[in-house]
This record gives C-alpha cells, sequence and structure tokens, in this order.
C-alpha cells in the first residue's frame, strides 16, 4: 500500500461574477492522481501556473479541494473531521520555498522550532526544550544560536529552521516546496545534502515539488510533470528523463541550460496543437505513463 | 608579496591595438555608505569586453555583479556610490562625463536589462509609448515615425501581432513578453554595449531558452557586446565567450568559457560547478562549506578563505592578486602563485582530492 495516494484531485479558484458577467471557474489542478511509496522521493514539476504547488497544499489540506481522495495510509484525509486532520498533519509537514517569509521575524529561533510542540500538548518544557536542541543538532544547527532572530540567520541556516520545525512532531511525510530555490547557488548542495541525509535517518517520504529538473532528476525516485493543472507524463526518473514522451516534457527538458559550453544543443519547442489536452494517461514502459 | 605573479600588466601589453576592448573598467570600486563608514561593494574590480563578444559575469547574491553593471552605467544610487575607477568606453572614460553626455550615453550606447520586468516597466503607459519615448528621447525617430518604429522592434523581438500589442499596458503581457518588450527597448537605439542583468531569473524555464536564443540572435545580427550577468553556470555555459566569476565584490576568476569550465583556477569557481546537481542520481553533492559573508565584515585576506578546502598559510594574510592559470585566464589564488609552488606540490601529494596542481591535466 502505498504512503500517500491521490485520486481524481481536483481544484477550481472561482472568479466571482461581476455586474455584466457570469462566474466562471478555473481547474488550477484537474483530475491529478499519483501516488507515493513509503520511503521514496517523488518530484513533481511544473511551470508556474502549472497547479504543482497548488496539488502540493490540497494533499494537506492547506487549500480544500474541490474533489477527489488523498488517502493517507490508507485513510482518506478529505473526510477527516477538523479534529482528526489536526490529529494527522502531525504525520505531514510541510517545508515553504522562501526562508525570509515563512519564519515569523518576532519569534526567536527557539519559539518557532518549538510552536508545533506546543501545539500538539506534546511534552512539558523541559522536555520541549530538550527536543528543540535535538531538531537544532539534526538540522546541523548551532545550539548556541537557539535564542537568535531569523533575521540573524543566513538564507541556508532559516531554511535549517524551518526543517527542523517541519520534523519536530516526527513525520513520516514532509511536502518540500521548492526548498532552496531561494538560496544562494554555493549554499543548495549544502541543503540538498541535507535533505537526503535527513531522509535516510528518519526514513522519511518526500513530495518534492520543483521547478529546478536537473535537482529533480538528481534526488527525485519518480516524477510526475504537470502541465495547465493536469498531470501530462508520470515515471521513474530515469526513464522519464531519457525518454520523454509527452511534447510538454520533451520542450521543457530541452530547455534545461546544460553547465557544458561543448554539450550539443537541440531546442524543442512545443508546439501546443501537438498536445491533446483531453488524453487519458497510458503506460509507455513499466511504470511511465504519458497522455499522448 | 612580489609582483612576480601579476599578470594585468602583462595582459594590457599583449593587447593588440585592433583588438582594442569596446569597454574596459580599471580598478572599479563602489562603496555603500553605512553608519559605520563605506562598505566597498564591488572592490577594485577589472575586466574588458570586446566588440561582438559576450561576458558572462558569474556570482551569488551580494557578491556585486549587479552594482557593477550599475556602475557602468552610473547609475549607483545613494547610500552606493563609485568611489574610484576608469570606465573606458569607445576610447573615452565614462567618469569623467557630465550628467548630461552620460545621459546621451544611456540608453543610445549602452543599455541595460533588468531582471524584473514588471518593475522595469511604467505600469500607466503602453508599452508602445515606452519604446517611442526611448527613440524620441535619443533623437532616433520623430513623432511620425516612432509608431513605425516601435511596431518594427517588436516584431524583431518576436511578439505576435504588434501592431494591437503596442496597445497594450505592462499589466496585459506575460512575464516572458514583457521581457521581450524590455530588449526591444534596449535595442532600440541600436547600442554596441547591452548589459543584461539576470534577465531570465524571474521566468519559466521554457520561456528562459526562448529570450536567451532571442538574446543570441540579437547580438550576432546587431554586432552587439553583451554583458551577461547570471548566477546560472548553464546560462554561461550556452551564452557566454569568455567568463568573470565574482566572490565577495572581488573578480576571482576570467577566463574564456571552455577554459572555465574544463579547467576552473579558482576554489570557488570548482566549488560552484561542483556543487551542481549531476553525476549519480542519489548521490550527495559536494557543497561548499558555509554561507556568503556579508559585506560589513568580510575576512581578511582571500575573503573566500574560510571556506577554501585548498587554504593555506598566505590565504588570511592579505587579498591574493591575479595569477595566470592559463592563456587569458586568470584566478586570484595564491595556488597559482609560484612563489608557492613548493606548498602547492605538497598539499597535492597530501592531499590529491582538493589541492590542484596548476597545467596539472584533469
Amino acid at each position: 500500500m502505498p504512503l500517500v495516494d491521490v485520486a481524481h484531485l481536483v481544484k477550481y479558484f472561482a472568479r466571482d461574477a461581476g455586474l455584466f458577467r457570469a462566474g466562471t471557474r478555473v481547474a488550477a489542478v484537474d483530475d491529478v492522481s499519483f501516488s507515493i511509496d513509503e520511503g521514496e522521493t517523488f518530484g513533481l514539476v511544473g511551470e508556474s501556473g502549472s497547479g504543482k504547488t497548488t496539488t502540493g497544499r490540497c494533499v494537506l489540506r492547506l487549500i480544500e479541494p474541490s474533489s477527489g481522495a488523498v488517502r493517507f495510509r490508507g485513510e482518506n484525509v478529505l473526510e477527516f473531521s477538523k479534529r482528526r486532520l489536526r490529529e494527522a498533519r502531525r504525520d505531514m509537514q510541510i517545508v515553504f520555498q522562501d526562508p525570509y517569509s515563512s519564519l515569523n521575524p518576532r519569534m526567536r529561533a527557539r519559539q518557532i522550532v518549538e510552536e508545533p510542540l506546543i501545539i500538539h500538548k506534546l511534552g512539558a518544557r523541559p522536555a520541549r526544550q530538550a527536543r528543540v536542541a535535538e531538531l537544532f543538532h539534526l538540522v546541523g544547527l548551532n545550539p548556541a544560536h537557539l535564542d537568535r532572530y531569523p533575521h540573524q540567520f543566513s538564507g541556508g541556516q532559516r531554511q535549517r529552521i524551518g526543517l527542523a520545525r517541519a520534523l519536530a512532531l516526527n513525520p513520516s511525510f514532509v511536502i518540500l516546496d521548492e526548498p532552496v530555490s531561494a538560496l544562494d547557488v554555493s549554499v543548495q548542495a549544502q541543503v540538498v545534502n541535507l535533505l537526503m541525509d535527513l531522509q535516510e535517518q528518519l526514513k522519511l517520504t518526500y513530495l518534492f515539488i520543483a521547478h529546478d529538473l536537473r535537482l529533480v532528476e538528481h534526488i527525485c525516485s519518480r516524477v510526475a510533470v504537470m502541465f495547465l493543472g493536469k498531470i501530462v507524463e508520470m515515471g521513474p526518473t530515469a526513464s522519464l528523463f531519457a525518454a520523454p514522451q509527452h511534447p510538454y516534457t520533451r520542450a521543457l527538458l530541452s530547455a534545461i541550460p546544460v553547465p557544458d559550453p561543448d554539450a550539443p544543443r537541440q531546442r524543442i519547442v512545443l508546439d501546443p496543437a501537438s498536445v491533446n489536452r483531453d488524453a487519458a494517461l497510458k503506460e509507455i514502459s513499466a511504470g511511465h505513463f504519458a497522455a499522448v | 608579496m612580489t609582483d612576480q605573479g601579476r599578470t594585468t600588466n602583462a595582459n594590457a601589453e599583449r593587447r593588440t591595438p585592433n583588438a582594442a576592448p569596446l569597454l574596459a573598467v580599471e580598478h572599479l570600486t563602489a562603496v555603500f555608505d553605512t553608519a559605520e563608514g563605506p562598505v566597498p561593494a564591488v572592490d577594485d574590480v577589472s575586466f574588458e569586453i570586446r566588440a561582438g563578444e559576450t561576458l558572462g559575469l558569474v556570482g551569488e547574491s551580494g557578491s556585486g555583479k549587479s552594482v557593477t553593471a550599475l556602475s557602468i552605467m552610473r547609475l549607483v544610487q545613494p547610500p552606493g556610490r563609485i568611489a574610484s575607477g576608469r570606465l573606458w568606453f569607445k576610447g573615452r572614460d565614462l567618469m569623467t562625463l557630465g550628467e548630461r553626455e552620460m545621459q546621451s550615453v544611456r540608453g543610445a550606447e549602452i543599455s541595460l536589462i533588468f531582471q524584473e520586468p514588471m518593475t522595469a516597466l511604467n505600469p500607466v503607459f503602453r508599452v508602445g509609448a515606452q519604446i517611442a519615448e526611448t527613440l524620441l528621447v535619443h533623437g532616433r525617430a520623430t513623432r511620425g515615425e516612432a509608431r513605425d518604429k516601435s511596431i518594427e522592434l517588436l516584431r524583431a523581438v518576436r511578439i505576435p501581432n504588434p501592431e494591437s500589442r503596442i496597445r497594450d499596458y505592462p499589466h496585459q503581457l506575460s512575464g516572458g513578453m514583457r521581457q521581450r518588450v524590455l530588449i526591444a527597448m534596449a535595442l532600440a537605439c541600436q547600442p554596441s554595449l547591452v548589459i543584461a542583468d539576470e534577465p531570465t531569473t524571474a521566468l519559466d524555464v521554457t520561456i528562459q531558452a526562448e529570450i536567451l536564443d532571442l538574446l543570441r540572435d540579437m547580438k550576432a545580427a546587431l554586432h552587439l557586446s553583451l554583458l551577461l550577468i547570471t548566477h546560472d553556470f548553464g546560462i554561461i555555459a550556452e551564452t557566454a565567450d569568455r567568463v568573470a566569476v565574482m566572490y565577495a565584490g572581488r573578480i576571482v576568476e576570467t577566463g574564456p568559457v571552455r577554459e572555465i569550465f574544463r579547467n576552473p583556477g579558482h576554489p570557488y569557481t570548482r566549488g560552484l560547478l561542483a556543487s551542481m546537481p549531476g553525476g549519480r542520481p542519489g548521490q550527495r553533492l559536494q557543497a561548499i562549506d558555509g554561507s556568503v559573508p556579508m559585506l560589513g565584515a568580510l575576512p581578511p585576506g582571500c575573503a573566500f578563505n574560510p571556506r577554501c578546502p585548498d587554504r593555506f598559510e598566505p590565504c588570511p594574510a592579505a587579498p591574493p592578486p591575479d595569477y595566470a592559470v592559463g592563456s587569458e585566464h586568470t584566478a586570484k589564488c595564491y595556488l597559482h602563485d609560484p612563489a608557492q609552488s613548493s606548498v602547492v606540490l605538497r598539499q597535492a601529494v597530501s592531499n590529491p582530492q582538493s589541492a590542484i596542481v596548476p597545467d596539472a591535466p584533469r
């Protein structure tokens, strides 16, 4: 049984009716299905507006989906009561893209990491303090800096604080929404390594949302490509990168700048006419699906 | 420290008259005045751009690459200012020009494409009017011609239906289209140098590819020189002829693009190249330790030394000068100091993974 199973997820955003205009709705996520096995890193890639971030938020019900199912350990999260959902969120966490805006500037690092423990009423104060110190150590932060404020940390360190906060409740599933794209290039690799180490150490399952395809190729075991709210291709990373089937995937992969001045370049431009919006995903090779 | 290994002077002598650079930046220092005194954002930076070439300027946030671009346009705003340096452009020093003369250079002879196309365009004017303004200010068109010329420029940057698009406001255009409008404006007066500061950072990867193709085509068609500022080595590999790598306000390495990728001379450049995802999937990446220093609190000596895997005795003592690494290839790193060769060799023996031997096959 997969850890996370997303089935026919749909999210409409309504555009309000105006005086002379009927209300319309836009499908930001349009019948998306995928599942993530325990211990795996599943990549969700796509460009801005593809619906990848909305999909991630719907999985945690940070945005309420319009329809579909999100099964976590077999149970449909979308049917949970508020109380049950709060319980479930101990096991499902998210790390946001921007470490500058996702940490409260008025709270000390210690308070930021401790907050989830307080909300979930876990442990007395001394136990919580010990746990915070342990988390600091886990993500490679100096415990001497526990009482600093977010602005006193660099971007990479801030992202480590965000990660410590996400791990405070010992989740098994973490959504990483562009976790390194706001960081300096020389610091990105440190955080990527930390993510890989923590996954191994804590047996974490990741949903990795990103637009950096080189990074996705490096750390994800399977990938889904989103285009205009739909998954147009999904499969094992190696297979998808080596033999992309959907015209959009081909265009996307050919657009990645290759850091080698002698690499041959062949740009594939997407011909919108070649995309059949109604095509269903079908299996091309083992586990590799494309909507062609 | 002797001057034995310095190459700046040697380079100047090697320069043949017909290869005179279009722009030569010499010892540029730009500072920001703070309560604690002036903080150098650009520290004694020298480089040149030749006619028709693309120089890629790579650096992370705070490395001084954008301030360098603004300095060339003399657009550094207070509390920032250019403290010293010369900007030789087509035989005259831009630093000696009055503001009026400088205005006739900006946009007409040197133009700048910004990172964020939404903030660089004025939201209350139609894009056609904004392109026309550039032409009118520099006397490149009369009012009657300006409209037709604007349409022509939009067509040149491959905007569909330019006749109706000139009546659009910036918010009616997508990010990629806005960046095309900015490129059209930058090219309106047929400048000889275009500075593009992270022109694709805000864009999706497929749009980025289109914009880079467009810049490349325009450069070839109009015989432009291009100063392309980016943090992405992929973009550098695809567009640059030569590369300058900036770290903490200094250019730490310069060389032809192939040299930089095949035989990087500075440990920072090597670290950046090695840290990129690639190699075997799932493997740990080769990260650079530590983080980018704050400009007001740079470590003494080589600013990279606390993060450097190859650090040795002279590094924290004084900032290294440029040393030759290869032909037209220099690095500010004591590993390339001929006087230090014994130390470098010893390091290479004790730690063959990290130390490099100059000119050793890699």
